[in-house]
């Protein structure tokens, strides 16, 4: 399957481990990726909340690129910049005079033909050809799949997997021989927008996503957006020093669990970068150890915020 | 020449507040084929109505134009005046010059030329209007009623103690509907067998009411006072007339482990079965998905045990073909499927149930004899939280309309568990309590206030399971938008009603129209809410819309009022809007070219095909002829016909070109 490419700034900062277990297994499972050539930042999570023009120009400039450099389906691996992509095109092809706005800002004519598509369609589809017999080293472990908050969302426009129960990357986990947990929390918010400005809320959020996914026996976290990542991966020393527990649970781009499987070297996952270090203890019972104390009394909780 | 008289009412200040009727009536006896043109207060008075009749008497007028309100409102009213009269209704005809002038101008000379045109445009019209009759058609005096719930059951005991016959034809093994299912009944709290069960029984005792069950409509033919019914009844396997419902056949069949529908999979049933102890009629059928014999070809344990010898394998589906004259659709809802919100945990966790699967726990016929106990484990649940709306007003993951019945049940459920388990915290998870009905909203302040059930208005996030409990996420709207969390033992949701599996299929059959939601459509929302488009079927209950009990009691009395209204004569009334093939002679000269689009443009399939033959017998040329009793006159026919073939009585393709002309 050949697609065109937007890594997008984090594929190229944060999140460099995601770009290059991407393109380390992309040649086992039969993906060839070509780059936008000239591409620039999506806008994120900054456009939208200060300029609306801007923040449909920036996305637009990307998928133009791409219609000009003949591609129809781009891969977008980052869930923030496929959101700002899918919506972009949604807004466009709504609103004629809106098209021809943004077409003018950009000096480019963008014809609505170009499409991205997120990691979990892409890699369902690939993994549909059967390529089952490539994963010669099962990933056999228990993994918590957290699909975040982006990339089912919004549904009317992504249209893709059910968006409060979401199952497409589990599916995609059982392919590598990896066992998927039951949990609550794979569509929860882990704090993105307040990465950076209130990480003692960030530590709260995804401190209930991790403690869930330990204490139902994950033995790792498997995620498919930068911004999860950071959160979990990076903060996660905050959210134990919050519980006042230590944790220590790994979190994988799903792209490196396939890795793994594939075959590949650690390194060439680029595992080595992550905070918490990729290391699987032995075997032992899943971690539902002695009543862990939430509360007993049977009055409803207001939990305050 | 024709003799047109011209009626201008001022309709109080309504019409001569914007129009000067007087101007009106001035301009109009200056048109050619007007004899005579008054104004007059209010037209529809008996001194209004006066004027016409003497004008009819001392003018000889061949025609009489209305210029007043809406026909919808007053074109019977006039009609009638002409008919008294000696004037053929159909020669009396309305120009709208209220809603479609006074009302949406302002006043000025323009405003008052419009109505000018509007009433010159009806003159032109009924200077060609010719006499027509109503359509007589004789009627069979025998009611089908389609579903045995409770609204199936009340038409058919009212048409039936009318004093005319019906045939009742319902799907399951037993009459009874959802109905049946259900534990207490709000606002009263009487239980539902108790007022239910008698009327079962009476339906299948009275002399005039036949029953099908577990049989459903194949084919329908045929036209108002006469349609032509085939009904699949379906093989029970047993023959009824043997069979004396003691129950040996389901004690020793093998198969027990079926989830029982009546229970709604809280309870199971074996293979040959009676879907409950009330069931009527009180006779098993097997279920051929399940049974053994059927399956592997072998087993036949009810057969050797039984005493009555009434097991019958090899029993075939009967078509049972009946004329009947009238039609009541009461087939009644289901409700909504819970796949389309998977963060509720139904399916996942066991104790996560529906409405209806609580309305079984709570039923004393129920699996747990009316003990609310969970199906996980059979506890008593500590604290339940049920979560209102779940698919109801939500566009994006269920529907979009309000199921009416949800608010009032839970109130109930949430009750009805306090009620047993006193001590336990029931919490109630809404948008908005929608208690419009009598003594309806008292009953949910009682759950609230002296039952000290805890509502909580905000939408529920997600239910999932830790640690043996079931958390309910969700918000206090209320407070602030506090998120809220529950720890429940049991959650119960009030999954949406939605049309019954096969009311398309249904309303195709019946070619009856139905809505995005395939609930079929009545003729009007508020004037003919029993009606359906399709002369002689009548609507009954929650096919049409969600539905509670009293409401659909009460729309059945009312179809059955509508059906015994129709029985009331030997032959029916039609009005003659409808179309006709033109025909003169010679016969060879009728310009239906007999292409037949017409046949396949009729959404009523009221186009029927005529042989024009010599004196002889031989066969000249096939044309199209409509069937009377089937057309409804919406005039598609005209439409599509290339040779302009047809006309609509009342509104011919001459009358028509004659209003555009005038203007």
């Amino acid at each position: 399957m050949k697609l065109g490419y937007y890594p997008g700034c984090s594929l190229r900062g944060t999140a460099r481990e995601f770009d290059e277990s991407l393109l380390a297994i992309a040649p086992g499972i039969g993906l060839e990726l070509e780059e936008i050539p000239d591409w620039n930042c999506c806008g994120a999570s900054a456009a939208h909340n200060l300029n609306r023009e801007l923040s449909l120009a920036l996305p637009a400039r990307v998928l133009a690129l791409a219609e000009k450099a003949g591609m129809e389906e781009v891969l977008v691996p980052c869930s923030m910049c496929f959101n700002r992509l899918a919506v972009t095109r949604h807004e466009l092809l709504e609103d004629e005079e809106l098209r021809k706005r943004v077409s003018d800002i950009i000096k480019m004519d963008y014809q609505g033909t170009a499409r991205a598509l997120n990691i979990l369609e892409t890699l369902g589809k690939l993994f549909d050809e059967g390529i089952e017999d490539k994963f010669v080293k099962p990933f056999d472990h228990e993994v918590a799949c957290y699909y975040g908050c982006l990339i089912v969302r919004p549904p009317k426009i992504v249209q893709f997997d059910r968006y409060e129960d979401p199952q497409s990357m589990d599916e995609l986990m059982k392919k590598i021989g990896a066992h998927p947990i039951d949990w609550a929390f794979k569509v929860e918010c882990c704090g993105a927008g307040l990465s950076i400005s209130r990480t003692d809320l960030v530590a709260k959020l995804s401190g209930k996503i991790i403690e869930d996914a330990v204490h139902r026996g994950a033995e790792a976290i498997i995620v498919a957006c930068p911004m999860c990542h950071a959160n979990l991966d990076m903060r996660q020393e905050k959210v134990e020093k919050l519980k006042g527990k230590k944790y220590s649970i790994p979190v994988l781009y799903l792209t490196q669990a396939i890795g793994l499987a594939l075959g590949l070297e650690k390194k060439k996952l680029s595992l080595h970068r992550h905070m918490v270090p990729v290391v699987f203890p032995p075997r032992e019972k899943p971690a539902i150890e002695s009543k862990s104390k939430t509360k007993t009394g049977k009055v409803a909780g207001q939990v305050e915020e | 020449m024709s003799r047109i008289g011209v009626f201008i009412c001022h309709c109080g200040e309504n019409i001569a507040a914007t129009v000067d009727p007087v101007k009106v009536a001035e301009t109009m006896s200056r048109v050619p084929g007007v004899v005579h043109a008054v104004d007059y207060k209010y037209m529809c008075s008996d001194p209004g109505q006066n004027l016409i009749i003497e004008a009819i008497k001392e003018k000889g007028l061949t025609g009489v134009v209305v210029a007043a309100c809406s026909p919808r409102m007053h074109e019977p009213t006039f009609r009638k005046v002409c008919a008294e009269s000696g004037l053929n209704p159909f020669l009396c005809e309305m120009a709208n010059i209220r809603e479609h002038c006074s009302w949406v101008h302002e006043k000025s000379d323009i405003t008052t030329d419009k109505a000018i045109d509007l009433v010159r445009v009806i003159v032109e019209k009924v200077k060609r209007n010719a006499p027509l009759y109503d359509i007589k058609v004789p009627v069979t005096k025998t009611a089908l009623v389609i579903g045995g719930g409770i609204a199936g059951i009340q038409a058919s005991l009212d048409i039936a103690n009318a004093g005319h016959k019906v045939i009742l034809v319902e799907r399951d093994p037993s009459i009874g509907g959802h109905m049946i299912q259900l534990s207490e009944t709000f606002p009263t709290l009487d239980c539902s067998q108790c007022i239910m069960t008698p009327r079962m029984v009476e339906v299948a005792q009275h002399p005039n009411i036949t029953l099908y069950t577990y049989s459903e409509v194949e084919e329908l033919d045929g036209f108002i006072g006469n349609f032509k019914v085939k009904i699949r009844k379906k093989a029970r396997s047993v023959d009824e007339n043997l069979c004396t419902g003691c129950g040996v056949c389901m004690q020793k069949c093998p198969r027990k482990k079926i989830p029982s529908e009546y229970e709604a999979g809280m309870g199971m049933r074996t293979a040959i079965y009676i879907p409950f102890a009330q069931a009527v009629p009180n006779k098993p059928v097997i279920d051929k998905d399940n049974c053994l014999y059927y399956l592997k070809g072998k087993c036949k344990i009810c057969e050797k045990n039984c005493p009555a010898e009434a097991i019958r394998f090899d029993q075939e589906d009967e078509i049972i073909e009946a004329d009947v004259g009238a039609i009541v659709c009461a087939t009644g809802f289901d409700v909504l499927g819970t796949d389309s919100f998977p963060e509720y945990g139904y399916g996942k966790y066991k104790d996560v149930i529906t409405g209806l699967q609580f309305e079984r726990l709570a039923s004393a016929s129920g699996p747990t004899l009316g003990e609310i106990r969970r199906p996980s484990d059979g506890k008593e649940p500590e604290t339940i939280v049920f979560i209102a709306c779940a698919g109801s007003r939500d566009p994006a993951k269920g529907i979009e309309y309000c199921s009416k019945i949800c608010c009032m049940y839970t109130a109930k459920h949430a009750m009805l568990y306090k009620h047993k388990i006193h001590h336990g915290k029931a919490y109630v998870c809404y948008m908005d309590i929608r208690a419009g009905g009598k003594m309806y909203e008292e009953f949910v302040r009682r759950a609230i206030e002296e039952d000290g059930v805890n509502y909580i208005r905000g939408r529920v996030s997600r239910v999932y399971e830790q640690d043996g409990k079931l958390i309910v996420k969700g918000v206090d709207t209320l407070l602030g938008s506090q998120p809220v969390e529950i720890e429940a033992d049991m959650v119960v949701l009030a999954t949406a009603a939605v049309a019954n599996t096969g009311a398309e299929d249904l309303a195709k059959k019946l070619r009856v129209s139905y809505d995005a939601y395939n609930f079929l459509a009545e003729a009007h929302p508020k004037l003919r809410p029993v009606e359906t488009n399709t002369a002689g079927i009548f609507l009954a209950g929650a096919c049409q819309a969600p539905k509670d009990i009293p409401e659909a009691v009460a729309q059945a009395s009312g179809a059955a009022s509508k059906v015994s209204a129709l029985f009331s004569g030997d032959e029916l009334s039609r009005e003659p809007v409808i179309a006709v093939v033109n025909r003169c002679p010679p016969p060879v000269f009728s310009t239906c070219e007999g292409c037949f689009i017409c046949e396949q443009a009729c959404p009523y399939q009221a186009i029927e095909r005529e042989e024009i033959k010599t004196r002889d017998g031989k066969l000249i040329k096939v044309v199209a002829k409509v069937n009377e009793g089937i057309c409804q006159g919406c005039g598609t026919c005209v439409a599509v016909c290339r040779a302009k073939a047809i006309d609509l009585q009342g509104f011919s393709n001459e009358q028509v070109y004659a209003e555009v002309m005038a203007l």
